[in-house]
């Protein structure tokens, strides 16, 4: 009974692996072709992340739990990071051009893909792939011990170069991101002196200050009720460059005899509310 | 599942990834083909350590998630200054040696 139960259980175990494994696969073939179609390098990068994940879910279907968990820290965690870090230094909106520069190279690249592909499985086919062993400890008490006792004792060597292969990578990393101050540094008074200089010692207005918005992209009115373009920050502006370059600034409320909201004259304001009263009463009075 | 799924599906995703950098032009996506060409080779050592019931490829899977970290952290260096001297990523801009 025991036995039946055990082996119902490890088919249903088997079965379920196997609807996981084709499902993953989908994924991380599609995303895998999405990637290398995908014009944006954001998507790229989301596309990644999908395969790295059902990798590691991969990695925990095969019982190699360290494995899984080392390729969701590392490199979902932090080289997809990274990648995305520098993505956004570089400027994430940068779209890559699809004109071939070399003639017929898509097609030939497309070519030795699938070319390769068969190659290698034929030569997997030839091999003699053995079935998969139920666990994998390496004669020690778990995954993580035994990964541990091998890294320690066999592989001791490769382990340390890896220490130093990875500190010359950050040094180099630091290096290379190094820029030397090829003018001095301005001081207080340098940065005094160019303000007075530049003709505005004062701060820039700030935006959105009347009662109507407050919202940072809404610029400030001048006393004559125009728009104070010099209020809003340079980077909102560039954000909503019109068609022309020209920065699109947000339309100014339109009411009764001005550009602007008539702060001067607030008996304005009320006649302009006044006005739907007065046709309402006069609606009374035609029924 | 048996091994050769798992050996199948990473020689097909390290054939995507080679024709990814064979194809794409911004040096960013060139890096991440080469990422997904190493995590296929990470899949197909763990499918045979599974497959030979000891630990040693998964060992060797580490290590390679150890070089491929150091490898990005200095690529991505490289592409920053790439990008600050020549404001474009793409590998046929670095062609300084060219003409």
């Amino acid at each position: 009974m025991t036995h039946v139960l055990a082996s119902a259980g490890s088919t249903a175990a088997a079965t379920s692996q196997s609807i996981i494994f084709w499902l993953l696969a989908v994924v991380s073939v599609g995303s895998a072709l999405g990637m290398v179609i995908a014009r944006r390098a954001v998507h790229c990068a989301l596309f990644l992340a999908a395969i790295m994940l059902s990798l590691a879910v991969y990695y925990a279907m095969q019982s190699a739990p360290f494995l899984a968990f080392v390729q969701v820290i590392v490199y979902t965690g932090a080289v997809l990071m990274l990648f995305l870090f520098v993505m956004m230094l570089i400027g994430v909106s940068s779209r890559e051009s699809l004109v071939e520069t070399i003639r017929g190279q898509r097609l030939a690249a497309a070519i030795a893909g699938i070319a390769l592909v068969v190659l290698l499985i034929v030569a997997i086919g030839h091999a003699a792939l053995g079935p998969a062993t139920q666990s994998v400890t390496n004669g020690s008490t778990g995954n993580i011990t035994g990964l541990a006792t091998l890294i320690f004792t066999t592989y001791v060597f490769p382990f340390e170069v890896t220490s130093a292969l990875l500190i010359t990578a950050a040094l180099g990393a630091m290096v290379l991101a190094h820029r030397e101050r090829l003018s001095p540094k301005p001081t207080q008074r340098d940065l005094a002196k160019q303000r007075v200089a530049s003709g505005r010692p004062t701060p820039l207005p700030s935006p959105g200050v009347f009662a109507l918005h407050n919202a940072v992209d809404m610029p400030a009115l001048l006393p004559d009720g125009s728009p104070s373009e010099l209020s809003v920050s340079s980077m909102l502006t560039r954000r909503e460059l019109g068609d022309d370059g020209t920065p699109m600034l947000p339309p100014v409320p339109e009411e009764s005899g001005g550009p602007g909201p008539d702060y001067d004259n607030p008996a304005g304001r009320l006649a302009g509310d006044g006005e739907p009263v007065e046709a309402s009463t006069q609606g009374g009075a035609d029924a | 599942m048996s091994p050769s799924a798992y050996v199948t599906l990473s020689v097909i995703l390290f054939a995507i990834g080679g024709v990814g950098v064979l194809v794409r032009r911004n040096a960013i996506i060139v890096f991440m083909c080469i990422e997904l060409m190493l995590n296929a080779a990470n899949l197909a050592f763990v499918a045979f350590s599974r497959m030979h019931g000891n630990l040693d490829g998964q060992v060797i899977a580490f290590f390679v998630m150890v070089v491929a970290a150091a490898e990005v952290v200095v690529g991505l260096a490289i592409l920053m200054t790439i990008f600050r001297t020549r404001r474009s990523t793409s590998v046929d801009d670095a062609s300084l040696l060219k003409n």
